[in-house]
């Protein structure tokens, strides 16, 4: 069998995964693969955890990712990289994390609990991880609510889908007004991606 | 041409394609998208959200009658509501194509219960189809009104979370125009039910003709047939399946019900071992122990709790461990949602637990006051339950309690039990959340909204003259953002002797036209701020602490709701620029 590219987008609802899932998913097709994605739905709006699957390749059939086989975890929070890792393969698997910290406000003492260790705990399992400071470079350009659009050029760096392609889908896909503000993003996030040091394994 | 669809968006291009005439449904996951991709992109098709589910079905099945092709969509819990019609409309038949929708959710990712609707759809003999993929969504659908008009029966699609929420490239075709076909009254078929007796006997005609035609439909399609093991399955599952058996001889069965009992049957004397794999209940897995098949393994295997997924079904059949969430010292923090920072309902919900009252909660946004930090509802069944839960409560002898229902939730099924309450002279304490929208699902308009599915205008309900008409004497409409009128408004109504309402008002973040807003938000000057926390029991989630120990507001998320400067006894939280901006 083909195999088939498993990518896991997770962080809180109101950053963007849902839409970078959405753009990776559109620029797959684009790029004449099968594709199925699917967001573990719900109430995404109001501050929960979220989490979209894509998968794509020759031919597709499960919408859902098992743990332990996503090429990429794209993770827009630090909280929510940790509890969604295992969904990483074990040897070919990575995490892409933006670092940022969202408390969540569930728990009283959410503060006192929250994992600051989160990349500590993550590589002494073993799992190889890029921690992008994707955020404070969206920040940096002008509106910090494109880190999602900064991970997604990081990411596109390990995807066998052509710049043309993706240029594309950002074109189709992002209003006019944006375009220029997500590309720097987009090209940001492929930039730090060349630049960064070979991962330690 | 192909487009990437969401298996609810592939339905609702079906039905387009389909000629559909009218669509009604009413808001709840996972059926939301059916009729809003309706609206959006296909708005011939003449959808519409209706009041609750009861009312869309009977509509629809107005508007068969009347000859058009008609789709109507409702989450699993919905048929529940719109049992009623469903049970009875197959003795007479459709005329014109009738598809409804019926969105189970195995896993409860939305929904207060899990349910599968086939036993519902074989109660009222009513045709199944099971759709596997969004291709498979849209291409059903054609089909679906194909078969309603050969049997001139309802029939049902059921779709489960992962079918409804999941893309898939789908071929897509254009819409064929369907002309509307005649009408003619007949006392015997569709009014007088004395007569119903002798439709009957119909019904079981019709069901026999539908599974001779179920052994042989396109549907109903073996893969593989000779591959050693042999699986029997439906809907999504069909997907795993192929994906964890990739060798398996599969009958996939697109039609569950009624089921073809010769195809069965062949098929499983074929295979040694015939694993039958379907999300929910064991629906067709009954069926075929019915029909004596035995080397069978299903359920025991499988289960019935909860979704499936392909690791699932590897664990279950022991093909190899599935990693599981990290372990940590301390249990990773969960992130549940939550209401909206400038929920209205939080206000209510912390006067609520400041009043130690019992609260007998309802199905919407508002359910979360359940959750810490309020902790201030205490029942949730179903839609309108509160109501009918608090009356019970008190005759129980529970003497301070109130019924909590949002606008939308009222207007489904809220209006006959508080009527009931007035008419049985109970002391009900009833708050009515009215932020102008069906919240939980998306912020759809309804009635109390004053605006429809195309956000056009239409007369609104006014929920106060309405609850006045139903004899309650104590009403009181406030500003939910005011915590003082809050309180005292619901203090009054506790104390009232007969049945009071709270008719809290503010409209839902959610909406256009409240994310469209400039809000300029509150900061806190931390010269005036004592410390004194009582800003904090607001429980906004925009209110952070700072390391020294002061609030601070998250500006990007303050919606400018004032509550938190309300309780303020300094003055330190208003409305100012901070200097330096
Ligand atoms: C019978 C039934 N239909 C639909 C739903 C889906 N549903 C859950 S909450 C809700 C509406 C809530 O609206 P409202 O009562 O106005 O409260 P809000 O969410 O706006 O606070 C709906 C339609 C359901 N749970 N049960
Ligand atoms: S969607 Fe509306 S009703 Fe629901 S929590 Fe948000 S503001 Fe409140
Ligand atoms: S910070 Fe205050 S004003 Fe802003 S949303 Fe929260 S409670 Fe309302």
């Amino acid at each position: 069998m083909q195999e088939v590219i498993n990518l896991l987008f997770v962080g809180v609802g109101g950053q963007g995964s849902l839409l970078i899932a959405e753009l990776t998913s559109l620029a797959a097709v684009q790029a004449g693969f099968d594709v199925k994605q699917t967001e573990v739905h719900g109430v995404s709006q109001r501050g929960g955890s979220v989490e979209t699957h894509v998968r794509f390749g020759a031919r597709v059939h499960s919408p859902i990712i098992t743990p332990g086989e996503a090429r990429v975890v794209i993770a827009l929070e630090k909280l929510e990289a940790l509890r969604f890792a295992h969904f990483a393969h074990p040897q070919n698997g990575e995490l892409l994390i933006n670092d940022f910290e969202i408390v969540p406000s569930s728990v009283l003492n959410a503060a006192e609990l929250y994992p600051y260790d989160a990349f500590d705990v993550l590589r002494s399992r073993g799992y190889s991880l890029t921690v992008l400071p994707a955020s404070d470079t969206a920040h940096q350009l002008g509106d910090g609510r494109m880190a999602n659009v900064v991970l997604l050029g990081a990411l596109s760096t390990l995807l066998p889908i052509d710049a043309a392609t993706w240029q594309k889908t950002l074109q189709m896909r992002i209003p006019p007004r944006y375009l220029a503000g997500n590309g720097s993003a987009f090209q940001a996030g492929q930039q730090f991606m060349a630049d960064r040091q070979p991962a330690a394994t | 041409m192909s487009e990437l669809l969401l298996g609810n968006q592939a339905i609702a291009r079906g039905a387009w394609e389909a000629g559909v005439a009218f669509a009604a449904g009413y808001p709840g996951t996972p059926s939301t998208e059916i009729i809003e991709t309706l609206a959006a992109r296909f708005p011939d098709t003449h959808p519409r959200w209706s009041t609750n589910e009861k009312v869309a079905f009977e509509e629809g099945m107005g508007a068969a009658i009347g000859g058009l092709r008609v789709l109507v969509t409702m989450k699993h819990v919905g048929l529940n509501v719109a049992a009623d019609a469903f049970m009875v409309f197959p003795y007479a038949g459709t005329n014109g194509g009738f598809l409804i929708v019926s969105a189970d959710d195995p896993g409860m990712h939305s929904s207060q219960n899990e349910q599968d609707n086939r036993y519902l759809a074989r109660m009222g003999k009513v045709p199944v189809l099971e759709p596997s993929d969004a291709q498979e969504c849209r291409d059903f659908v054609l089909a679906a009104f194909e078969l309603s008009e050969k049997f001139s029966t309802p029939v049902m699609l059921r779709t489960t979370t992962r079918l409804a929420h999941h893309k898939g490239l789908v071929q897509v075709g254009e819409r064929t125009p369907i002309d509307q076909r005649p009408f003619e009254p007949d006392p015997k078929r569709f009014s007088v039910p004395i007569y119903r007796k002798l439709l009957r006997p119909r019904v079981e005609a019709r069901l026999a003709q539908l599974q001779e035609y179920a052994e042989t439909c396109p549907h109903n399609r073996i893969e593989r047939p000779d591959g050693e093991i042999g699986v029997v399955t439906s809907g999504i599952a069909y997907q795993y399946v192929k994906e964890v058996l990739p060798q398996a001889a599969i009958l996939r069965l697109g039609m569950t019900f009624p089921l073809p009992p010769r195809l069965l049957r062949e098929f499983c004397e074929r295979h040694s071992t015939v694993y039958l794999v379907e999300e929910g209940e064991p629906f067709i897995e009954e069926y075929m122990r019915s029909l004596g098949i035995s080397n069978l393994g299903g359920k025991e295997l499988f289960g019935v709790i909860g979704e499936y997924s392909p690791g699932r079904l590897r664990q279950s059949l022991a093909l190899g461990d599935i990693p599981q969430p990290l372990t940590t010292g301390a249990p990773i923090l969960p992130r549940p949602p939550m209401m909206c920072v400038g929920c209205g309902h939080r206000t209510v919900f912390s006067v609520l637990r400041q009043l130690k009252v019992i609260v007998a909660g309802d199905i919407g946004c508002y359910t979360m006051g359940a959750l810490p930090p309020y902790e201030a509802e205490h029942t949730t069944f179903c839609m309108g339950a509160s109501i009918g839960t608090a009356i019970g409560l008190e005759r129980a002898g529970h003497d301070r309690v109130a019924a909590v229902i949002g606008d939308s939730t009222f207007i489904h099924a809220g209006i006959p039990a508080l009527i009931d309450a007035v008419y049985n002279g109970s002391r009900l304490t009833l708050i009515i959340l009215d932020n102008s929208a069906t919240g939980m699902t998306g912020a759809q308009s309804n009635p109390a909204a004053g605006t429809n599915l195309f956000g056009e205008h239409t007369p609104r309900l006014d929920l106060a003259r309405l609850v006045q008409a139903a004899g309650v004497e104590q009403v009181q409409v406030v500003d939910t953002w005011q915590r003082k009128q809050v309180f005292r408004a619901i203090n009054q109504a506790l104390a009232h002797p007969g049945p009071a309402v709270v008719i809290a008002q503010g409209p839902c973040q959610q909406l256009p036209e409240m994310k469209r807003r400039d809000i300029v938000p509150y900061v806190v000057e931390e010269e005036l701020c004592t410390k004194c926390d009582a800003c904090f029991r607001v429980w906004c989630p925009a209110i952070k602490r700072t390391e020294q120990g002061f609030p601070w507001i998250e500006a990007a998320e303050c919606t400018a709701c004032t509550v938190c400067a309300q309780v303020c006894p300094t003055d330190a939280i208003a409305l100012r620029q901070p200097e330096q901006a």
